[in-house]
């Protein structure tokens, strides 16, 4: 196995402290706004804006987009959630860039050409759009906010999200290994 | 108390907040090494296993800080938002999910990130997303039905196991202590040279484990705020250091007759006695309630008297010493309990002389109360019942 063009672990944040930031800003938000953190549904708003804009009619006649698109309702966009990944963009950037990790890259498994994985990625994101919608939510949304709250959904995203990772990964491992 | 949304933050004003924190998510996510998929997946092929390390640090981190504020009073448990659980589809979704974290590397969080410093394969996974949600939208007819089939609503992962919350709180604690020492020790077996937990400090590293195990049994004997409160005001020798304001029947129909404007009765009979029986203008809250923000705009106006209304005074001093610890002023509760308030008030029984030379000053204006209070009691009947508008609890993906 190459470990080598795996990002060397010193130059991240020990993960324990880390994730007890990673902590501090999720119990922040559910002190000040009530909520907790999100990725999926911005990607969704993103989607049903996309969708209204080019085809207002069709979205707003199906039976799922138009819950959230349609005369009377707010602009998709102005979602907190959409609000709150432009703000991890903005830090992701930022952390980039003062750690200097800022490069245009495509990262894969030793055995995987950078086409290959980014037809897998976009095979990835897609699972994710569709899993997210049945789970109300994704890692973040889901499983990390329910957690912190202690609600039966975060524990249940948590565990099939995982366990199914493990009981297939045997299947993906030439993708990584 | 939190939560701050939507009393001192607007719906607007929230927005800019939502930005700051999801810089400060990003900001997070890209420190921990979540802007790389070789990293992400090696929590599934043992060689690192930072997501799982982050993961479940952040989860215990903010759980117990919810936990804590929670017992304080200082959060508002009841208005924060818990995800609901649709069983089936959650588990379906998540199988669906698990299957896209090992082709794709990422979750939707963390590709956002990675994106942002420039990770090809992770804008491609940002683009994947977005054909995801748009498949499943118009593939929706299809499993319409499924989608929301399994509604268990808002329901809490202890309640579901049938434990207390502290115990669930140790418990997942010790899970996660456990799940870090042995993942340590299938890293450094799987790759003994390069495997990232070689970085820790042993010493460090252990004591941050009893820490955390510590305050997981404080979790067994820490009661939610509701709890607290409750228990503290039942004691005996809480109800003998705090004396009561209590307020006559004969008081209490005389406002009520003469539509005084600065009183509130409370009601904190169940929804069910309310509707048999209730008095003219008063408030039906459930002791839970008490707790929350939906009443504090009535509860906390000083210059109104809050008259708590129960079955007895054992029910009505409970209410009366929550909302005492809860900071509300100008409480009473009514003496002898609505009972007392029917018998004596209500129902056309003789009167009982109590040798008082006001005697039938009193029964003179029962007999005047009476078929007042009666014809308010049936007229509010026919009017559509009152009540607070739940505050809408925000949240969800």
């Amino acid at each position: 196995m190459k470990a080598s063009n795996i990002p060397q672990a010193g130059k991240y944040m020990n993960p324990y402290l880390a994730g007890f930031f990673l902590g501090l800003v999720l119990l922040a938000t559910i002190f000040i706004t009530g909520r907790g953190l999100g990725a999926s549904g911005a990607i969704k708003d993103a989607t049903i804006a996309i969708s209204d804009a080019v085809a207002p009619g069709l979205t707003e006649t199906n039976p799922f987009f138009g819950q959230y698109a349609g005369p009377g309702k707010e602009n998709p966009l102005k979602s907190w959630l959409v609000f709150e990944i432009a703000g991890v963009l903005i830090g992701g950037f930022i952390s980039g860039l003062v750690s200097d990790r800022l490069k245009v890259v495509t990262e894969s498994g030793p055995r995987v050409k950078p086409r290959a994985r980014w037809l897998f990625a976009a095979i990835g994101g897609a699972l994710f759009g569709i899993g997210a919608q049945f789970t109300r939510g994704c890692t973040s949304g889901a499983a990390l906010s329910g957690m912190a709250v202690l609600s039966t959904a975060g524990f249940i995203a948590m565990l099939s999200i995982f366990g199914t990772g493990y009981l297939v990964a045997y299947f993906g491992r030439k993708l990584w290994i | 108390m939190g939560p701050f949304v939507p009393d001192l933050i607007s719906d607007q004003l929230n927005l800019v907040v939502a930005i700051i924190l999801g810089i400060a998510f990003g900001f997070v996510l890209e420190q921990a090494g979540f802007s790389s998929s070789r990293r992400l997946a090696g929590v599934f092929y043992g060689y690192d296993f930072t997501v799982l390390r982050v993961f479940f640090t952040a989860a215990i981190t903010a759980m117990s800080g919810v936990l804590i504020l929670g017992h304080y009073g200082l959060l508002d448990i009841d208005a924060i938002y818990v995800n609901p659980t649709w069983l089936v589809p959650a588990i379906v979704g998540g199988v669906i999910m698990g299957i896209g974290f090992i082709i794709g590397g990422y979750c939707p969080g963390t590709s956002v990130c990675a994106a942002a410093i420039g990770k090809v394969d992770a804008m491609f996974f940002v683009g994947g997303g977005l054909v995801g949600v748009f498949t499943f939208g118009e593939l929706f007819p299809f499993y319409g039905n499924f989608y929301t089939s399994t509604a268990l609503g808002p329901i809490k992962v202890f309640d579901s196991l049938g434990i207390s919350q502290g115990i669930f709180a140790f418990l997942l604690i010790v899970v996660a202590v456990v799940a870090f020492a042995i993942t340590t020790l299938i890293e450094r077996r799987v790759d003994e040279k390069s495997a990232p937990s070689l970085q820790f400090k042993p010493l460090k590293h252990l004591a941050s484990g009893t820490f955390a195990v510590a305050l997981g049994v404080i979790f067994i004997f820490m009661p939610d705020h509701k709890t607290s409160l409750t228990e503290k005001v039942s004691d005996p020798s809480y109800a003998a250091a705090h004396p009561v304001d209590k307020m006559d029947a004969d008081e209490l129909a005389f406002r009520i007759v003469d539509h005084e404007p600065n009183i509130r009765i409370i009601d904190i009979r169940s929804p069910k006695e309310f509707a048999a029986l209730a008095l003219p203008n008063s408030y039906n809250v459930q002791r839970a309630d008490l707790f929350g923000k939906d009443w504090v705009s009535t509860f906390s106006q000083r210059h109104l008297r809050k008259v708590v209304v129960g079955n007895d005074e054992t029910q009505e001093r409970t209410a009366y010493y929550l909302l005492h610890e809860l900071g509300y002023e100008n409480i009473a509760i009514l003496r002898g309990g609505i009972g007392t308030f029917k018998r004596t008030i209500l129902d056309s029984t003789t009167f009982v002389p109590t040798g008082s030379r006001w005697d039938d000053d009193v029964r003179e204006f029962r007999e005047g109360a009476r078929p007042a209070i009666l014809k308010m009691i049936a007229d509010a009947k026919n009017k559509p019942v009152k009540t607070v508008i739940k505050r809408k609890i925000q949240g969800g993906c």
